[in-house]
């Protein structure tokens, strides 16, 4: 589950087309009908599927289990999560990628759910605030969060949490500005900032020492 | 704040104009406080650590005896983590925002384009046409907005007038997001488009356009903010008002400025700040034929039953509010709202529940903000530094909504014989102000404290010793303050402070300082159960909601205390309206109100508890103590019982009881009907630390040290919290905030949360924070808030660090590159 620095292998987004594959289907709409023939036939066989309008069925891996569902190819990550899924710990706070509270695990990594259509999390790991913990056993960073008081309203804690934890597995030894940077996009109106570093930085120290029974 | 004495001119209440929420008086004369029974009681009295002297007082013969201080205690004032904080860690804490109930429906409005237009129809036909959708509902009133007193003034209008580009028209009801959306989409609304103004300056001119066709009342939210009733109003200019929040006028100040040697005659300027609580407004609504239940995100369950029940004529029994969690509120979160009418409408007409929510740009747009300010303060004062006038003129615009007043500090704050205020709201075509965090103290300490400062510089005088010299009125807050200043400046190394304009190179480094002042508010109608359970288990009930303070925690651990227990053992039940009465989280005033009725409640179960463990124990009651999660005997250690095994000895199935917030023992210096008003207020001050680049005007706030009181804080950690919060959102207001109107179309400009720039991790200062403990000797706990003294001091300590780097005033908010580039070159 650790997130990785490493980003000279990104997943594609979209099914690789082949030269042949993006001619026909090319030629479908700029040659019109006398090559609908042949179109049709190579589209049956080489084309990518087409979604939408209305809803179609995808699955991902929603913290270590599988899940099918059915959605239209407008909906957000956030969107699939919160409203079909049931799972609100993650929250919408700008919806346009500029505050964080939306922050998820894509395959480890953190990600604005809000900025991510749900049909590019398919087949991929989605970890959310809700799977973060192990059973009763918090991650050092939810528990460090609470010893240090880094949240008040708490609406955008989750986000804040998934980040830290994400930036505590990947480096151990992170520093204050570590901390700052791997929250910079994360906006909190009660101002728990000072106490977000200082409980992201305990995390790290203790990271592995200890249990974390809530 | 200075006890000032005219305060017993209540202003008479206005009839509603049109249903909406009845005028409150201004603050009346109090009667005495808590009739009945008494006992003299003596208490400590003073700042612990300093000198602590004893009072007698007159208290409630049922009352329990006074707390020593917190280091003599186990629970009350220990750091003990948030109590919810798992839940929140979790995602498990359920927001109103989170709220799914079967059937729910999807809630959209439609919102006016234009800034100000009459509505000369509203075609639904086809939203209500289009699958999905469920019911539509078109406004026929609107909430947040000042009233006309003569509502015949637009006689003949349908619908409501349209005053700013935002204001929400219809609303509809869909089964899912996408129908709702396109539903709202189809609502046809023809309009005669009337000429608008945005700029306040634009809208004091004779020849503006006319926001409001006549003159208007605008009621204050149980937050505050609101103007008084009865005020003359010319055009858009709403005012004088000569009496903020009651304090009134004194001497005569042109005769103080003609003995004075020393004035200083200046003008300041603030924007406009919107509140951006994380979660925004909303409300699910559920209206069933036995009864409404209204899912919230409030700072006050009350005001949304209390209005629900108004405007829907229901028997407030059969509202029941619910509250979990809110995600911030800072003032604006009051009442059931626009949107909140909508879902109730919906709700009813669509036989299932509603969820209405704002999105981030109507929240900026329609969820409330901070008026902005003309200040013009003129300051005459002695050569040694005492004041002889203060006047203050200033004029600010809540959009369509009155409350932009900043006089207070002004006549309150330091001892001067002559004071006048005159103070006008600008009505203009945006969207309603709200109650702010302090609302008007934190635009009002921005200017007085530079002028103070400016002062001090002029006399040749230590900015802390003037002050030392001036804020001596003996009240609370003002002890409070003499000893955090001295305190703070030596934390802060205020000595080494270098005259202004000292550093040679383009980033010029420097200090200031400010002060801090707030109403000590007390939330009158407060009641608090504790039960105690036939297992040992404990549980407290109070109808207030917990907006981020911590209110649980601070219940679970006034419970605590008085049986012994540790706060984790105690169930602390708020958000539900069905419990007694809770006070609003706004003015700083949940801790204060709530804890007395806590500790109040828990003693009479104790008291209790012990009479009917006394048998069980062979003792007397009054030797039976609850300590380490026992219970023994009094000064018998062999005696001692595990709390749970003596409960289920006494043997019995549950003992409750209810206690009221009784009135402080000193009584009030004014009262509402919620609130009691003390002489006393709350204090703190602030030292800042900043760099400014004159090259580029960048500035950054790089040290901040706030010393605090808040009578006897009950978690000193959760205290802190509020504290940094109300720091780093000063220094938000100081150098990044503001309200991007553009003048020809009424919208927003930067409706959202990258263009409206808010302080991140990154311009977060570090902050340091001292917390006195000072008891007041007013009630059961002594326990008094901090959010919005957090918050008032920071802006104007900023500012005078800035003059202090740069040898240059900065008298404009916020300080932008282009108003600090100007300030340098003026």
């Amino acid at each position: 589950m650790a997130p990785s620095d490493d980003d000279s292998d990104p997943k594609p987004l979209l099914p690789k087309l082949s030269r042949r594959a993006f001619f026909t289907g090319a030629g479908a709409s700029a040659l019109g009908a006398t090559l609908v023939q042949t179109a049709a036939e190579a589209a049956s066989t080489a084309a990518p599927a087409v979604h939408g309008p209305g809803p179609s069925t995808l699955t991902l891996t929603l913290n270590g289990r599988p899940v099918t569902v059915q959605a239209d190819p407008g909906t957000t990550l956030a969107e699939l999560l919160r409203n079909q899924l049931g799972m609100t710990g993650t929250k919408i706070g700008c919806d346009r990628g500029a505050c964080s509270a939306c922050t998820v695990w894509l395959d480890g990594e953190v990600a604005a759910s809000c900025m991510t259509l749900a049909f590019d999390a398919r087949g991929r790991k989605v970890t959310t605030i809700e799977g973060l913990a192990k059973g009763d056993e918090l991650h050092p960073v939810q528990r460090a969060f609470v010893e240090h008081d880094a949240m008040q309203c708490g609406f955008c804690t989750p986000g804040m949490v998934m980040s830290c934890a994400a930036l505590v597995e990947r480096n151990p030894k992170c520093t204050l500005d570590d901390v700052k940077q791997a929250v910079s996009g994360h906006l909190c109106r009660c101002g728990t900032y000072p106490n977000v570093f200082k409980a992201t930085l305990a995390a790290a120290r203790s990271n592995g020492k200890g249990k974390g029974r809530s | 704040m200075q006890d000032v004495k005219d305060t017993s001119d209540t202003r008479g209440a206005t009839t509603p104009a049109d249903g909406q929420k009845t005028q409150e008086a201004g603050p009346a004369k109090p009667p005495p406080p808590n009739p009945g029974p008494a006992r003299q009681q003596a208490m400590p009295y003073g700042i612990v650590g300093q000198r602590l002297e004893q009072v007698t007082r007159r208290v409630p013969v049922d009352e329990p005896p006074p707390l020593p201080e917190n280091a003599k205690l186990k629970s009350i004032g220990k750091p003990v983590s948030r109590l919810d904080g798992i839940e929140k860690v979790t995602g498990r804490a359920r927001y109103t925002f989170d709220v799914q109930l079967p059937g729910m429906l999807w809630g959209q409005r439609v919102l006016a384009p234009l800034p100000h237009a009459r509505i000369k129809s509203i075609d639904t036909s086809a939203a209500e046409r289009y699958p999905g959708v469920r019911a539509v509902h078109v406004m026929e009133r609107l909430l947040s907005t000042a009233k006309l007193r003569d509502p015949k003034a637009e006689q003949g209008n349908r619908y409501p007038t349209v005053r700013y580009a935002g204001q929400p028209i219809a609303g509809v009801a869909a089964d899912s997001p996408r129908a709702a959306e396109a539903a709202a989409r189809l609502i046809k609304v023809e309009y005669e488009p009337l000429p608008h103004v945005t700029d306040l300056e634009e809208a004091m001119k004779e020849n503006a356009p006319r926001v409001f066709p006549g003159p208007t009342e605008q009621p204050s939210t149980a937050g505050g903010g609101g103007a008084p009733p009865g005020l003359p109003q010319k055009g858009n200019v709403r005012g004088p008002d000569s009496k903020p929040l009651g304090m009134g006028p004194r001497g005569d100040v042109q005769r103080g400025f003609a003995e004075s040697d020393v004035v200083i005659d200046v003008e300041y300027r603030t924007q406009v700040q919107t509140h951006v609580p994380m979660e925004p407004h909303g409300l699910v609504a559920d209206w069933r034929d036995e009864g409404l239940t209204l899912y919230a995100s409030t700072q006050y369950m009350g005001s949304v039953r209390d209005e629900a029940a108004e405007y829907f004529d229901l028997p407030k029994s059969k509202v029941r509010v619910i509250c979990d969690y809110t995600g911030g509120g800072f003032g604006a979160k009051y009442g059931i709202g626009n949107f909140g009418l909508l879902a109730i409408h919906l709700s009813r007409k669509a036989r299932a529940p509603v969820r209405m929510v704002l999105d981030r740009r109507e929240e900026h747009v329609s969820g409330g903000n901070r008026p902005n300010s003309i200040q013009r303060l003129k300051l005459g004062a002695k050569k040694d530094g005492s004041l002889v006038a203060i006047q203050l003129k200033a004029w600010g615009s809540g959009g369509v909504a009155g409350g932009a007043g900043v006089g207070f500090c002004h006549s309150t704050l330091y001892e001067c014989p002559n004071v006048q205020m005159e103070q006008y709201d600008v009505f203009t075509n945006a969207g309603p102000c709200a109650a702010f965090r302090a609302p008007g103290q934190v635009q009002g300490i921005f200017g007085l404290e530079q002028s103070i400062d400016e002062l001090a510089e002029r006399i040749g005088m230590d900015p802390l010793a003037l002050r030392n010299k001036i804020d001596v009125s003996r009240t609370d807050d003002a002890v409070a303050r003499a000893h955090e200043r001295r305190v703070g400046a030596e934390k802060f190394g205020w000595s080494k402070r270098r005259p202004a304009g000292s550093d040679k190179g383009p980033i010029k480094r420097g200090v200031g300082f400010a002060q801090s002042q707030w109403l000590y508010l007390v939330h009158r109608n407060t009641g608090c159960e504790v039960r105690v359970l036939g297992d040992g288990s404990v549980e407290a009930f109070s109808g207030t909601q917990d907006i981020g303070t911590g209110t649980r925690t601070i219940l679970a651990q006034v419970v605590a205390e008085e049986l012994g227990l540790r706060p984790e053992d105690i169930g602390a039940h708020v958000g539900d309206s069905r419990y007694p009465p809770g006070p609003a989280s706004g003015g700083s005033r949940v801790t204060s109100s709530l804890t007395p009725a806590a500790r109040n409640a828990a003693y009479r179960c104790a008291r209790d508890l012990a009479s009917r463990l006394a048998p069980v124990f062979q003792a007397s009651a009054d030797d039976i103590v609850f300590a380490d999660g026992k219970v023994m005997v009094k000064g018998k250690a062999s005696s001692a019982m595990p709390f749970r095994d003596a409960v289920k000895k006494a043997g019995f199935n549950e003992i409750a009881h209810r206690a009221e917030r009784r009135d402080d023992y000193e009584g009030y210096m004014a009262v509402t009907p919620e609130m009691g008003i003390s002489r006393h207020g709350i204090g703190g001050v602030q030292f800042a630390e900043v760099a400014v680049d004159t090259e580029t005007g960048i500035v950054k706030v790089e040290r901040v040290l706030a010393v605090h009181d808040c009578g006897r804080p009950i978690n000193p950690k959760l205290t802190e919290s509020q504290i940094y919060g109300g720091v780093i959102q000063g220094v938000s207001y100081a150098l990044y905030e503001e309200r991007h109107l553009d003048a020809g179309s009424g919208h927003q400009l930067n409706a959202n949360v990258d263009q409206y720039k808010i302080v991140g991790s990154r311009e977060t200062p570090s902050i340091e924070v001292i917390l006195l403990e000072q008891l007041g000797a007013q009630s059961s706990t002594d326990a008094r808030g901090v959010a919005e003294p957090a918050n008032v001091a920071t802006a104007a300590a900023v500012a005078n660090a800035f003059y202090n780097a740069t040898g240059k005033r900065i008298r404009t908010l916020p300080m932008t590159p282009a108003n600090v580039l100007a300030a340098l070159r003026a």
